[in-house]
């Protein structure tokens, strides 16, 4: 198994580097054989296209060319070679007036952008030369070339998925993507609050914020980032499972036979999808502050005598916080199941039945497993986004009770996103709100890949069919 | 068979205080917040109180709401409601592009797309809070313009929230696709007469869905509108309602703004409830 997985990623890796082969060796070819047209193409794009009579094509690879030329020199080219130091130049006060100087922020965000302009450039230069390459052998064939309009009306034709996929992908890029490599540059930088732009420059520190966030020793934050994520990682399984099966309960509960007004059961708990959270958590918050409304009518009905600390004791804040996510969460996992449990043919109930079984024989053997099968990639997208679940944490607690044993502000409920939060809003700690961001992904990622290739509707596609 | 039959109406019994039970847990909250929401400000003052159910009945917290002098809540609404109109419309059409091309078309680069995208969502959304915040700035849409940046941000990468809408793409036969094309109907053609009216269900869940998350998006809201009142959402300033000034008496004022928030969203969501189910439970499935 594990050599068969070593020869996959070897054959990966040889396919990869033999398509790259491949592509050089195409452009070469392009070039020795090609004519004038195509090789005048090599240096203005499109040109190529253009003599032949194929100005969309060729207008819009020029277009491609002249912009990119006029964003390096006339934007990109300043930061771009600033890229390695992040600037040198501080902001400086001269008698009353502050003269800027470098701006690493903005450095390190257009250089990125640059860098990614010069990959889509190559990547334009090769399309253009495959353009030429497939226009010429057309034209040696003797085939026609297709007309301008025939190409744009391929836009809504064989090149639909073209037009549709133009504006998402460029937003995700830059709203995204460009962020995303940003921020996981900015681990690597010493960006925080001693080190602001404009103000202050900031610079590259390589593993430095890495290492401390692995420190156990001093001011590293090794413990309570393992304490985080410990709690991170409870918090999720809890939260996933005790939704999962007492959602399935309600649920069960209602599809009973004998149960009336089952439209109404229904409607009462999916109020708390309904509302918005920030209302409804907001109150339940209040709900069970320590002058709330249930420890008032506990002291004054005489069951408890002082308050319950329900958010101020970190044990118990865990507790309750798990418990109103109950709340939130089982209308929702109900209203899946209630879908689910029907499809379950009622022949298999019957036949267990006859056969002497109990109701909870018939849930262990027929309902749990087909729940299991079918459900299995939402349980597992449900944890992730448990891991990541900001809502319920900062609407409730915002991470309190503070604990004077945890660095960096963290308090005892704070889960590695809530924290990131605190890092980014309170403290400006970019840098370590860029490592934990980083682990975050990690752990996502971990544990996506691990559980899904175990789930059994992966393993087995056709079970259960 | 009659211990069976009594057997069976225990069951039910039990059963039915089952609900009840959950059903006044359920309930309890919201219950409490209208019942808050009609305490008296001039005599019982508007912080936290040990009772539920006010004293005098008076609608003095609901009067501070739409009084403009007093708070900009009317205009919070408003920025809401444009928030949220916007970003559903915008952000269904995104997912209905995305999800045709990639249920019904096949390219070169078609898996990478879509393993990508599945890999860029395993990144917190927070994480690049900051860069989304300075990027904006670039472009004035913070502070002042934090509303048209918010619907911008918001819009722009729900692309990648395509797997419910794809899926249910995938249930449509292609059959129907291909019997078109013989009839020489171009895929522009397919997307817009046939596919889209066949998909009311997810269009509809779709957009409520969209339609309700501004209503809760606090995180970056607050951290675009930053110090500017008039920028606000409704969550970014009732929230600060509750954390900052409890002991000025807006936590009544706040129950009153949540059933304000809560009847309009909830009415809209009931009365798409069955689409929502349908949706949901098919995005479950499919995983």
């Amino acid at each position: 198994m594990a050599q068969g997985a070593a020869n996959k990623k070897k054959n990966a890796v040889s396919t990869f580097f033999e398509a790259l082969g491949k592509g050089f060796k195409e452009i070469g070819v392009t070039f020795t054989e090609g004519d004038f047209k195509t090789k005048l193409s090599f240096i203005i794009l499109g040109l190529g296209p253009i003599l032949r009579g194929q100005i969309l094509i060729g207008v819009t690879l020029l277009l491609c060319e002249v912009l990119f030329i006029y964003f390096m020199t006339g934007f990109g080219w300043q930061y771009l070679s600033k890229l390695s130091t992040l600037g040198t130049v501080a902001t400086k006060k001269v008698g009353r007036k502050t003269v800027y100087g470098d701006n690493s922020f903005l450095i390190l965000l257009f250089g990125v952008l640059c860098i990614f302009a010069i990959l889509a450039f190559i990547a334009i230069w090769y399309i253009n030369v495959k353009e030429n390459r497939k226009e010429e052998l057309r034209l040696r064939e003797g085939k026609k070339l297709p007309t301008n309009g025939e190409v744009f009306h391929s836009l809504f034709d064989k090149n639909f998925h073209k037009t549709l996929l133009a504006i998402p992908v460029t937003g995700i890029f830059v709203f995204t993507v460009l962020p995303i490599v940003f921020m996981i540059l900015v681990a690597f930088t010493n960006y925080d609050k001693n080190h602001q732009s404009p103000t202050n420059l900031f610079t590259w520190v390589g593993l430095e914020n890495f290492k401390n966030l692995v420190s156990f020793t001093g001011a590293g934050i090794g413990p309570t980032f393992l304490q985080v994520l410990a709690w991170t990682l409870v918090w999720a399984l809890f939260a996933t499972f005790t939704n999962y099966f007492l959602g399935m309960a309600v649920a069960m509960l209602i599809n009973k036979k004998g149960i009336k007004f089952k439209k109404l059961w229904r409607t009462i708990l999916v109020l708390t999808i309904a509302v918005p959270q920030f209302v409804s958590l907001l109150y339940v918050m209040k709900m069970f502050a320590n002058d709330g409304l249930i420890n008032g009518y506990l002291i004054k009905w005489g069951i408890i005598d002082s308050y319950i600390p329900f958010w101020t004791d970190p044990m118990l804040a865990r507790i309750t916080i798990i418990v109103v996510n109950i709340w939130i969460g089982i209308p929702y996992m109900m209203l899946i199941a209630t879908g689910l449990l029907m499809n379950i043919p009622e022949d298999l109930y019957e036949s267990a039945r006859i056969d002497g079984a109990n109701p909870w024989q018939m849930f262990r053997s027929i309902t749990l497993p087909y729940m299991l099968f079918v459900t299995g990639p939402f349980l597992l997208t449900q944890f992730t986004g448990n891991l990541n679940n900001f809502n319920v944490i900062y609407l409730l607690t915002q991470g309190k009770p503070q604990s004077v044993n945890l660095a960096e502000k963290a308090g005892n409920t704070d889960l590695l996103i809530t924290w990131l939060y605190k890092m980014t809003v309170n403290d400006t700690n970019y840098r370590m709100a860029a490592v934990i961001g980083i682990m975050v992904f990690i752990v996502t990622a971990v544990i996506s890949l691990v559980v899904y290739n175990m789930l059994p509707s992966v393993k087995d596609e056709e079970g259960f069919q | 068979m009659k211990s069976y039959k009594t057997k069976r109406a225990v069951g039910n019994i039990l059963g039915y205080i089952l609900l009840i039970l959950i059903s006044i847990i359920w309930l309890f909250p919201f219950v409490g917040l209208v019942l808050q929401s009609f305490r008296s400000y001039a005599t019982e003052y508007g912080g936290m109180v040990d009772y539920l159910v006010p004293k005098a009945f008076s609608l003095d917290n609901y009067k501070f709401l739409f009084d403009t002098s007093q708070t900009n809540y009317l205009l919070w609404y408003k920025n809401t409601i444009v928030i949220a109109l916007f970003v559903s419309l915008f952000q269904t059409l995104m997912q209905l592009c995305v999800s045709y091309a990639l249920s019904r078309m096949r390219f070169t680069g078609r898996t990478f797309l879509m393993r990508f995208w599945l890999i860029l969502g395993m990144f917190p959304g927070f994480l690049t809070m900051i860069c989304l915040y300075f990027l904006l700035k670039q472009f004035g849409l913070t502070q002042a313009g934090a509303i048209p940046g918010l619907i911008l941000v918001s819009v722009a990468s729900s692309g990648m929230g395509y797997y419910v809408c794809k899926g249910y793409f995938d249930t449509i036969p292609k059959a129907l696709d291909e019997a078109a094309m013989i009839d020489g109907a171009t895929r522009a053609r397919i997307f817009f007469t046939m596919v889209i009216p066949m998909s009311k269900p997810i269009i509809i869940y779709t957009a409520l869905v969209a339609f309700m998350a501004p209503w809760c998006d606090y995180v970056f809201a607050s951290y675009v509108a930053f110090g500017h009142d008039t920028s606000y959402n409704v969550a970014v300033g009732m929230t600060r309602w509750v954390w900052t000034n409890d002991y000025q008496g807006y936590f009544t004022r706040f129950c009153a703004g949540g059933v304000l928030v809560a009847i309009p969203v909830t009415l809209l969501f009931m009365f798409l409830q069955k689409y929502y189910v349908e949706g949901v439970t098919g995005g479950a499935v499919k995983g």
